[in-house]
């Protein structure tokens, strides 16, 4: 038993479900309790979907359990059948059906349906969301793909793309265009967007995209096996990333490297003289492996920021981002307890967070800044505009998104000189971000003896305390770091005013 | 009461009994305003990640100012054997108590799952109760989606804290159902100006509230979905008053009246009281139900408030009902309700959400009233839909809420008729 306040996955169902809303023309039965059907909503309303996911529940009740939910479920079965005339289904059974142990796949065969079914067996106790997305895609993929003659002209699948997706929609839209310059179609994109007869169309593609590793690599690997086809490892978000895709694209097929570089505006924009300010700012990266890997990448090699600290909530990807936070010479927080994300920030106090809608509520507590990088998503994550994470515009995207949080380059400047001013302040935050002016709270005389604040064994003396408060709000946490760092090196045990200036000279750049 | 009854009322009129899938909360998702509302309380759910998952969804927004709720989830070990499970609870509680020394009441919140593999939460809740006496008092309840929907939840909840409360032989109101702290603020204040002085509100603030009961208090539902609570509260010896619920101006003055007449507050007295509220919520009503007049109205089944706000918008704003479904009607709480509501519209228990669909869209009603899962995919079909769950989180009771509450169902309504989006020829 473990205690838990919010979670960054869902259910494995609930990935069965990301996968089932994508496509069309299948529809999926699940045993589930009442009450389970809440998940409709988080396509509906979060992502703004405009129909029902493509889903039966079995709402089955108390009373039902005393008398036969397998006749319900097969008689939900049909009914979902009859009305919805599905090319294929799924049928599996949610954490609850489970425990009864009713076995839906094994009485969906015996109803002799005249499509597919494929059961799902979703371990809901031991597995979550992604998984269960991961896993509804291979299913799928392995029940109704087989191999077939390679399409004449070179054509790829996208693969792992679904509903309620980190901006799944756009990224496909950008991957296709990109790939489109090189000459190359796309046969298929999986799930979003594909019928299960798109799916027995797989093997015409000459090689595989694997967009999302957290939601298509089972069914990459299985092609690549059954199928042949080779799949790229390189998730094109970023433009070293991108390009590094385009390479890896050129050794599958033979074809030469195109990329069309006329809107891509972020390395001229991070090499502008504007963006000096963003140089060595730390940042702490959190969120799904595969997109807590490309930020990385962009944060050290493309916008110049500091990794201070890097982690992931899927254990999938433990593996990966543990090697990785020791390429940047940090420790990997793998965790999905959101208390652990939290105090790991506060302890890092970085200047910067570059994570999920939980990190961002971190961020406000902590009133450090955050840009939204992955999963789990909020309404906010599904912009009307064209938004895309992959490729030449998602990295104009990226930047633009990383740096709206922060305060910019004179602001900061200015920010320092009149840090006293009584409304243009620290507390006042960035003035682009609106909101009402705070006044500034003056200090109720001059500090009475308050209780030294305590930084692990150091201690600050009051006038370096005060003075600490002069800092910008936004390199304060910086600044205390720094000068206990540098106090307990220098086997100092109270910090004073000068501690503060020795260590301010130290950390200089 | 200035309108009169209808000649014929709904009371005896067959209902459609559904039986397939219900498209609707379970119990749990009460724990969002309950725990808002009890400031002193944590609720434990004992479930799965899909609890988890299903109330963090359901609040829409995060909560982050560290929630009053959590879910221990049950993982494989803990299925094997529920010796092991009991332990584990033990072991959580403790954690959680000691980090949080603020809360008095602990509510261990059973699940579908925990129901399922029949862990039994009042063993568990009377051996913690024994543990952290007196400081924290630890009940037990189920939001389980295979025993409540929705709004049962709380009725569950309150249900449960009946037993505890301390005896009283005091004359006195209790008021029953967790509402909004102004609209709650509203309420007292009008009771008390009627000169009923000792009035008591079930869910209380906090654990100290000295909150009691016995043969001598009578109590009034402020919700139509606490029928559980009423039967709890009748075992300690408490009358109930029948009564419409205080929705708009008229369901407020019937509520009230059965109040007053109960505690004998002559009528000169009432009219005097009530006079000014009930003009101000006759005119915010006329202005925001402008309009509603002659539109249709459908009711998908969501909170149990489907009867009375059905009422409220025939009698009130003028609409048509054409279909009035309900998760559960219990004709001992809704009864005056259903007495107030001219014949028409089908009743409907239960749900088979396709057939009811298949109804909606062979009726195509001006609005409709349904849950965030059917919303957007019928306003794509063409349809108006106003958010049920909107009435359960947003102040709507009593007099200065009248206009409110007819303004949440005008202004998808005055919304389409404001957008223009084609071109303008």
């Amino acid at each position: 038993m473990k205690l838990s306040v919010w979670t960054y996955e869902g259910p494995p169902h609930v990935g069965a479900l990301r996968v089932a809303t994508a496509m069309k023309g299948l529809h999926y039965v699940l045993h589930a309790p009442q009450g389970d059907t809440y998940a409709d909503l988080l396509f509906t309303m979060i992502e703004r979907r405009n129909h029902r996911p493509p889903v039966t529940y079995t709402t089955f009740q108390a009373r039902d359990l005393g008398a036969d939910t397998a006749q319900l479920f097969k008689t939900a079965c049909l009914a979902a059948y009859e009305r919805f005339q599905p090319q294929a289904m799924i049928v599996g059974a949610s954490c609850t059906a489970e425990l009864i142990q009713d076995d839906p796949g094994g009485m969906a065969e015996t109803m002799g349906l005249p499509v597919p079914v494929i059961p799902l067996e979703l371990p809901s106790y031991q597995r979550k969301e992604n998984f269960g997305a991961d896993e509804t895609l291979f299913q799928l993929v392995r029940a109704l793909s087989r191999p077939m003659d390679r399409s004449a002209h070179v054509t790829c699948n996208l693969i792992g793309p679904t509903a309620l997706g980190f901006r799944h929609r756009d990224d496909i839209t950008e991957l296709t265009a990109l790939l489109g310059d090189m000459g190359i179609g796309v046969n298929v994109c999986a799930p979003y967007g594909a019928t299960p007869q798109d799916l027995t169309r797989l093997g015409a593609a000459h090689f595989n995209v694997l967009m999302y590793p957290e939601t298509g690599e089972a069914a990459c690997r299985w092609m690549e096996r059954e199928l042949g086809q080779p799949y790229t490892r390189t998730v094109p978000i970023g433009v070293g990333a991108t390009r590094d895709f385009l390479g890896e694209v050129a050794a599958l097929t033979g074809r030469s490297v195109a990329l069309d570089e006329s809107r891509l505006r972020l390395p001229w924009y991070s090499a502008s003289v504007d963006s000096t300010y963003l140089t060595g700012k730390r940042v702490f990266i959190f969120g799904d492996g595969t997109h807590v890997a490309c930020a990385a990448r962009i944060a050290r090699d493309e916008m110049g920021f500091e990794v201070a600290g890097l982690g992931c909530y899927n254990r999938e990807q433990a593996r990966m981002i543990r090697g990785l936070a020791r390429d940047y010479g940090v420790e990997a927080l793998i965790t999905e307890d959101y208390l652990e994300v939290e105090s790991r920030i506060a302890e890092l106090a970085p200047e910067m967070i570059l994570g999920t809608q939980m990190e961002r509520h971190i961020g406000k507590r902590l009133g450090i800044p955050c840009a939204v990088i992955s999963a789990p998503v909020h309404v906010q994550d599904f912009p009307a505009r064209y938004s895309p994470q992959m490729g030449i515009e998602g990295a104009n995207v990226i930047f633009d998104t990383w740096v709206h949080p922060l305060v910019m380059g004179l602001e900061e400047h200015l920010l320092t000189m009149f840090r006293e001013d009584f409304e243009f302040h620290d507390d006042a935050g960035a003035s682009h971000h609106g909101g009402a002016a705070t006044p500034r709270v003056v200090d109720p005389a001059p500090a009475p003896a308050e209780a030294p604040e305590t930084g692990a064994e150091v201690i600050w003396l009051d006038e370096a305390e005060r003075e600490l408060r002069k800092v910008p709000f936004f390199v304060r946490g910086k600044a205390r770091r720094n000068t206990e760092t540098y106090a307990s090196e220098r086997g100092l045990t109270r910090i004073g005013l000068d501690t503060l200036y020795d260590a301010k000279a130290h950390y200089a750049r | 009461m200035s309108a009169p009854a209808p000649a014929t009322g709904c009371r005896d009129v067959p209902v459609l009994a559904e039986r397939g899938q219900h498209e609707v909360f379970c119990g749990l998702t009460g724990i969002i305003w309950l725990h808002r509302k009890i400031q002193d309380a944590f609720f434990l759910v004992v479930g799965s990640r899909t609890c988890a998952h299903l109330l963090q969804s359901a609040a829409g927004v995060m909560i982050f100012a560290e929630p009053r709720f959590g879910t221990a989830i049950l993982e494989e070990t803990d299925l094997a054997g529920l010796a092991d499970a009991q332990e584990e609870l033990e072991r959580e509680v403790d954690r959680l108590l000691s980090r949080r020394p603020d809360i008095r009441q602990l509510f261990l919140v059973g699940s579908c799952p925990s129901e399922v593999i029949k862990l039994d939460l009042s063993r568990a809740a009377e051996r913690l109760s024994a543990r952290h006496a007196p400081k924290v008092r630890v009940l037990n309840y189920s939001g389980s989606g295979i025993e409540t929907t929705f709004t049962e939840g709380e009725d569950a909840c309150l249900a449960a804290m009946a037993p505890a409360l301390p005896d009283t032989d005091r004359r006195q109101l209790i008021m029953v159902g967790a509402l909004p702290d102004v609209v709650e603020d509203q309420a007292l204040d009008l009771l008390s100006k009627l000169g009923i002085e000792d009035v008591a509100v079930l869910p209380a603030r906090h654990a100290d509230s000295g909150l009691a009961v016995g043969p001598n208090t009578v109590f009034a539902l402020t919700q139509p979905f606490l029928g559980g609570t009423l039967a709890a509260l009748e075992r300690r010896g408490a009358r109930h008053i029948p009564a419409p619920f205080p929705f708009g101006e008229q369901g407020t003055t019937a509520w009230l009246a059965a109040v007053a007449r109960e505690f004998g507050v002559d009528q000169a007295h009432f009219d005097a009281v009530t006079a000014a509220p009930r003009a101000r919520a006759t005119r915010a009503v006329a202005q925001a139900a402008e309009g509603l007049r002659d539109k249709s109205v459908f009711f998908f089944p969501d909170s149990q408030l489907e009867i009375p706000l059905a009422r409220f918008l025939t009698r009130e704003c003028g609409m048509r009902a054409i279909e009035v479904g309900a998760p559960y009607i219990h004709r001992g709480v809704v009864g005056p309700e259903l007495d107030l509501l001219d014949r028409g519209p089908l009743l409907a228990e239960g749900q088979d959400v396709e057939r009811q669909l298949d109804r909606c869209r062979a009726a195509r009603p001006d609005l409709t009233v349904c849950g965030l899962g059917l919303a957007n995919p019928l306003e794509a079909e063409g349809l108006a839909t106003k958010w049920a769950i909107e009435l359960v989180f947003t102040p709507v009771h009593f007099y200065e809420q009248a206009g409110d509450l007819a303004g949440l169902f005008s202004r998808p309504l005055r919304r389409r008729a404001a957008l223009r989006l084609e071109a303008a020829e």
